[in-house]
């Protein structure tokens, strides 16, 4: 979520408001999830409506995957019970290991591959998505202590893994991916069918 | 500064003028001072004319080379124009040029601190390379005359920042080596031994340990979303030696391996700004992400400012303050 930090208008009087940490560095990404399919978008994210992920593309092609601000975790209400990184028996995301510059050892993640899974206290579960092709660099292991960090601060300290892109695909990663402009307006043509149809 | 490359070949075109550097510092003075836009080819003119007495005889020597490039003439104060001397340097050859370079010796480690002082351009605006120019060098053998393509260089640092950092203080240190000049009479054996004795060198050695043993200094300007008072800040003033965890920053990630680094924030000192901002003077071990303990790069620098305060922080501005590392001895030793 971008916060535009506010500057006091007394001390800095022609400045403009300075961006953000996430804004000066990366570019943000969406997959919108299963409500939200527009032709363009490619394939979706499987799951329940609304399950949109944000990805942080940095300019030196790493990218941060984050849940975005319309993810049914994030509304307010739910409560997170925990979470998981172990998404099969044979495969926990806890056990990548990462060596060297070039990054050796690292699990390669698809499009769709599952990163976590998420248990509210309200029964929901809901499986979080790599939404890039690359290697996963890391996954945060702080949100496993204290999940409510996730909620608070889901596009910095709440983010859920790290994956770096082969450097040939870089580019191609985002042709599946939808702007910030094209995101807001899957959310309000989503909105707008939802309270049409109630 | 940084040289990103090893070595470097100048040519003419890549020496920044004086009066460019001059005007890439002053114009924006002017724009805020007068609170106007400036516009270099605009129809007022400033003219500003410097004098430097102690280099004014600098080329003189040239006249010995080039006699009738420096003819005397009725309305010249000096013979020494700046025409006479560009034309003199385009038509001596380069030996008779370097034969006068007194001052200059082929095997001179030249041992200098350089200081970049123009935050706004790092680089020349009109470079496409992210290569940055020396502003200027002081050097404490003596002149170091960088003209033409006459040798190439290698540049070699204690450390580097990052190219939107400033670095103040006493200026990092760094060694210019200069590789094959156009005139060099050794045998192979006198060169090896020459090169042996320059890299076991207690110089070098000092400088390449600036980069891993020192402590460094920062000056960091902080922004915070929470408002805060004078007596938010003032506990980071008592704290000492705190360790620090840092992952690889997200920024490096793609060419350094994936690691965790402990790192000593030895001492830190907070100057108030207001409610939102205020000026962190901290003294770090060497290798310490000063960026990344501000922010906290999505919590992959614990603790950072932002947990310390329980805030949302951010950097705006960074500058080294000094490198702790006594070499080269100060000039006026």
């Amino acid at each position: 979520m971008a916060t535009q930090p506010e500057v006091p208008v007394a001390t800095v009087a022609a400045e403009p408001a300075v961006p953000s940490l996430v804004d000066r560095y990366f570019t943000r990404w969406y997959k919108a999830g299963k409500w939200g399919m527009i032709a363009s978008a490619g394939p979706y994210v499987k799951g329940k409506p609304c399950e949109d992920h944000c990805i942080l593309q940095h300019s030196n092609r790493i990218c941060v995957i984050t849940l975005a601000g319309s993810h049914p975790v994030l509304q307010s209400g739910k409560t997170i019970k925990s979470i998981s990184y172990q998404i099969s028996t044979n495969c926990s995301r806890l056990q990548n290991k990462v060596s060297g510059k070039f990054k050796r050892g690292a699990q390669f993640l698809t499009e769709l591959a599952p990163l976590c899974k998420i248990y509210c206290s309200d029964g929901e579960e809901y499986t979080i998505s790599s939404c890039v092709r690359g290697r996963l660099m890391e996954v945060n292991e702080n949100i496993l202590h204290k999940p409510s960090i996730l909620q608070e601060k889901p596009s910095t300290e709440g983010y859920i893994a790290v994956v770096l892109p082969k450097f040939e695909e870089s580019k191609s990663i985002t042709e599946g991916l939808l702007t910030q402009k094209q995101y807001e307006e899957v959310v309000v043509k989503r909105t707008r069918a939802a309270t049409g149809t109630s | 500064m940084l040289f990103r490359k090893q070595s470097l070949s100048l040519g003419r075109n890549d020496i920044v003028q004086l009066k460019e550097a001059y005007k890439w510092i002053t114009h924006p003075l002017f724009s805020e001072e007068l609170g106007v836009p400036i516009d270099g080819k605009s129809l007022f003119e400033v003219s500003v004319v410097f004098a430097h007495p102690e280099t004014v005889e600098d080329c003189h020597f040239l006249r010995a080379i080039c006699p009738d490039c420096f003819k005397p003439a009725k309305n010249k104060q000096s013979v020494f124009t700046r025409m006479a001397v560009m034309k003199a340097l385009n038509k001596i050859k380069e030996e008779d040029f370097l034969n006068f370079v007194v001052q200059y010796h082929v095997w001179n480690i030249a041992a200098v601190k350089f200081i970049l002082f123009c935050r706004q351009f790092p680089c020349p605006p009109n470079s496409p390379k992210a290569v940055c120019t020396v502003l200027e060098i002081e050097c404490a053998h003596g002149a170091v005359f960088v003209a033409g393509k006459i040798f190439s260089f290698n540049f070699s640092s204690s450390g580097r920042e990052d190219v939107d950092v400033r670095t103040l203080g006493n200026g990092r240190p760094f060694a210019i080596e200069l590789v094959n000049p156009h005139r060099a009479h050794f045998t192979s054996q006198e060169i090896k031994e020459l090169q042996q004795k320059i890299n076991n060198s207690e110089a070098i050695g000092h400088m390449k340990e600036g980069e891993e043993e020192k402590t460094k200094t920062y000056s960091a300007l902080i922004w915070t979303n929470k408002a805060i008072q004078r007596k938010d800040i003032e506990f980071l003033d008592d704290i000492k030696d705190l360790k620090i965890d840092q992952k690889t920053p997200l920024r490096v990630l793609h060419r350094r391996p994936l690691a965790v680094r402990t790192r000593i924030i030895h001492s830190m000192e907070t100057h108030y700004v207001d409610e939102h901002h205020f000026r962190l003077y901290l003294k770090t071990q060497a290798g310490t992400y000063i960026k990344e303990f501000v922010h906290g790069d999505f919590g992959r620098t614990r603790p950072n400012i932002g947990s310390l305060m329980d805030v949302t922080a951010d950097i705006l501005e960074l500058d080294v303050e000094s490198v702790d590392v006594d070499w080269p001895p100060a000039l006026d030793d």
